[in-house]
């Protein structure tokens, strides 16, 4: 049984199917891409993974270690909770907040102390505390942001603040890791740091990874398998390869042929 | 016991001192019969602001109802300690009143805190306007009238007492990783959902625990001024309430203290202008809101003031 195994998966909002029917699996340990045109549905198939759509027919089934949990139409904490972490394509950090507390709010809901604790600092309270900052410290260590976890999030650079989504969401210790366009608006040098970065989270987490994006040179480079999404329906997967050269990819990206056209006219 | 470090023990040495300090001044007569009411509202405003700071300031839930929970720990209090007139009964009250003031704060959190912005004000509005006006209709509040004589059990200490137990268990709250959740809300609801906090949960319990201690405040209000009616507990009220936080700083609980003093002390100092007295006041707001809007300390505290920017430790 795959680690993620998504099953005619349908959302409609009113009159618009968004995603209708869509079957993917994920297996442990592979570093999917899903890409398609703008507007293909692959953001709403996030948000559906996540829980923050309930959809409207179909299943999202995990598989943890044997045990198989339904994750559609749960909430979206209780879905990260299960084991998946996602990060958004429009950067979605506490600004006004510090590195170290963006890390540590992702931390929070394997925290093991209760509220009284807290009101009242019992020796549970520092203990878990110390216990947080210092995993916080490690993971920033990990992705070179120890040198700015007083700073706030806004004030971080660009490439930083979509770097920091990532290592928040890793805070969740998840299973599977959701991207939303990681490279988005990234210049070339960025996007191959981004590269190295998810490789190296790859290896040393032992992580499954999907991600949406735009940037065909990242994904078709380190990509294990693509889907493509296209009005909300999956018209085609597997290896880079082969998608690349899938003529319903080609048509979907740059429209029908116009010499095909031309040649059945006559 | 790691709570009792360094740290701890001079800010408690630096409390104590302030206390007796007041005390003394209170014992010689310097601060009058007149002052010390002035001291009390100070207290009592303190421990609305920094309890509603909370819910609005941190957790950034638009909340209009302060004064309800208010009414509902003055009210219980004041009919506990009117049956129990002794320092015993007074206490009862006062706990019992906050606890029920944090039940109901529960029951009408669930259903008005998936309720945003504006939408949640209207809401909590409607919820203190419900609380008064049941107060108003109920015999055992005595109606319209209100509730007078009763028994004055609370004095400067009682009321520092509990002004620093609530300034110190909210800052506890606010700097744990609860307290960081609930900030998270405020910062972005969703991305706060995506990283495991259960929103809703921590809306309400930002919720109930301000309004557990705003019914602390009621309480010492109807033990030291021995009278209330419903209409102390009106829509003003929470507004008065509102105008110390957003003054002091949306998120800053030292600001929410020094907000409430100086805006005590300037209507004391401005009730020597009876006719202008309000235009004074208003136009100050107008002017500080104009400067400075994101208050008077922002989302800083006094103590940020003095730590080294990268030596934070968890104290």
């Amino acid at each position: 049984m795959p680690l993620l195994s998504v099953e005619k998966l349908t959302k409609s909002f009113g009159g618009l199917t968004a995603v209708s029917n869509v079957n993917m699996h994920i297996d442990k340990g592979e570093l999917i891409g899903l890409i398609g045109p703008n507007g293909a549905g692959k953001t709403t198939l996030f948000n559906l993974l996540t829980g923050v759509y309930v959809p409207t027919s179909g299943s999202i089934k995990l598989d943890l270690n044997g045990s198989i949990k339904e994750l559609g139409g749960l909430k979206p904490y209780d879905v990260t909770k299960s084991g998946l972490a996602r990060t958004f394509q429009n950067i979605r950090l506490f600004k006004d907040l510090t590195v170290l507390d963006n890390i540590r709010i992702a931390m929070h809901q394997n925290v093991g102390y209760a509220m009284p604790s807290a009101l009242f600092r019992s020796n549970k309270f520092y203990a878990e505390e110390d216990r947080m900052k210092l995993e916080a410290e490690q993971l920033m260590d990990i992705f070179k942001l120890s040198h700015k976890k007083n700073e706030l999030a806004k004030n971080l650079p660009y490439g930083e603040q979509r770097h920091l989504e990532i290592v928040r969401a890793m805070a969740t210790k998840p299973v599977l890791l959701l991207l939303d366009e990681p490279a988005a608006g990234m210049n070339p040098n960025e996007t191959a740091e981004l590269t190295k970065t998810i490789a190296q989270i790859r290896k040393e987490f032992n992580l499954t990874v999907l991600l949406i994006e735009h940037d065909m040179s990242l994904v078709m480079k380190i990509c294990e398998r693509i889907y493509v999404l296209n009005y909300g329906m999956m018209i085609a997967s597997g290896l880079p390869a082969e998608v690349r050269s899938n003529k319903k990819v080609i048509e979907s990206y740059l429209g029908e042929d116009i010499s095909d056209a031309s040649n059945k006219k006559s | 016991m790691r709570v009792l470090n360094k740290k701890n023990i001079i800010t408690f040495g630096i409390i104590v001192a302030v206390f007796a300090v007041v005390q003394v001044l209170i014992t010689m007569k310097i601060i009058n019969a007149f002052y010390e009411i002035t001291l009390a509202t100070i207290c009592i405003n303190i421990i609305l602001a920094v309890s509603l700071n909370l819910v609005t300031g941190f957790t950034g839930q638009f909340s209009l109802g302060h004064a309800g929970f208010m009414s509902i720990g003055a009210y219980v209090c004041a009919l506990i300690s009117m049956n129990t007139d002794s320092t015993f009964g007074f206490l009862i009250g006062i706990f019992a009143g906050a606890i029920a003031a944090a039940l109901v704060g529960i029951l009408i959190g669930i259903p008005t805190l998936r309720l945003k912005g504006d939408y949640l004000a209207i809401a909590t509005l409607g919820m203190a306007e419900i609380i008064r006006v049941l107060f108003l209709n109920m015999e055992i509040t005595n109606g319209a009238a209100g509730l007078s004589g009763i028994p004055r059990n609370t004095n400067w200490t009682w009321l520092f007492v509990f002004l620093m137990a609530t300034i110190i268990l909210i800052n506890n709250f606010i700097r744990s990783s609860h307290g960081r959740a609930c900030i998270s809300i405020r910062e972005d609801e969703i991305a706060a959902e995506s990283m495991g906090v259960n929103t809703t949960k921590y809306k309400v319990m930002a919720f109930a625990l301000g309004a557990f201690f705003a019914g602390i405040a009621g309480g010492l209000y109807a033990s030291y001024f021995y009278f209330i009616k419903p209409n102390v507990f009106g829509f003003m009220k929470s507004v008065d309430v509102l105008v110390i936080v957003v003054l002091g700083g949306l998120g800053s609980i030292s600001g929410s203290v020094i907000a409430a003093i100086l805006l005590a002390v300037l209507t004391t100092f401005l009730q020597q202008f009876t006719e202008v007295r309000m235009i004074i006041y208003a136009a100050l707001l107008v002017a500080i809101m104009l400067f400075r809007p994101q208050g008077l300390l922002g989302t800083k505290e006094i103590t940020d003031m003095f730590k080294n920017k990268n030596t934070e430790k968890i104290e």
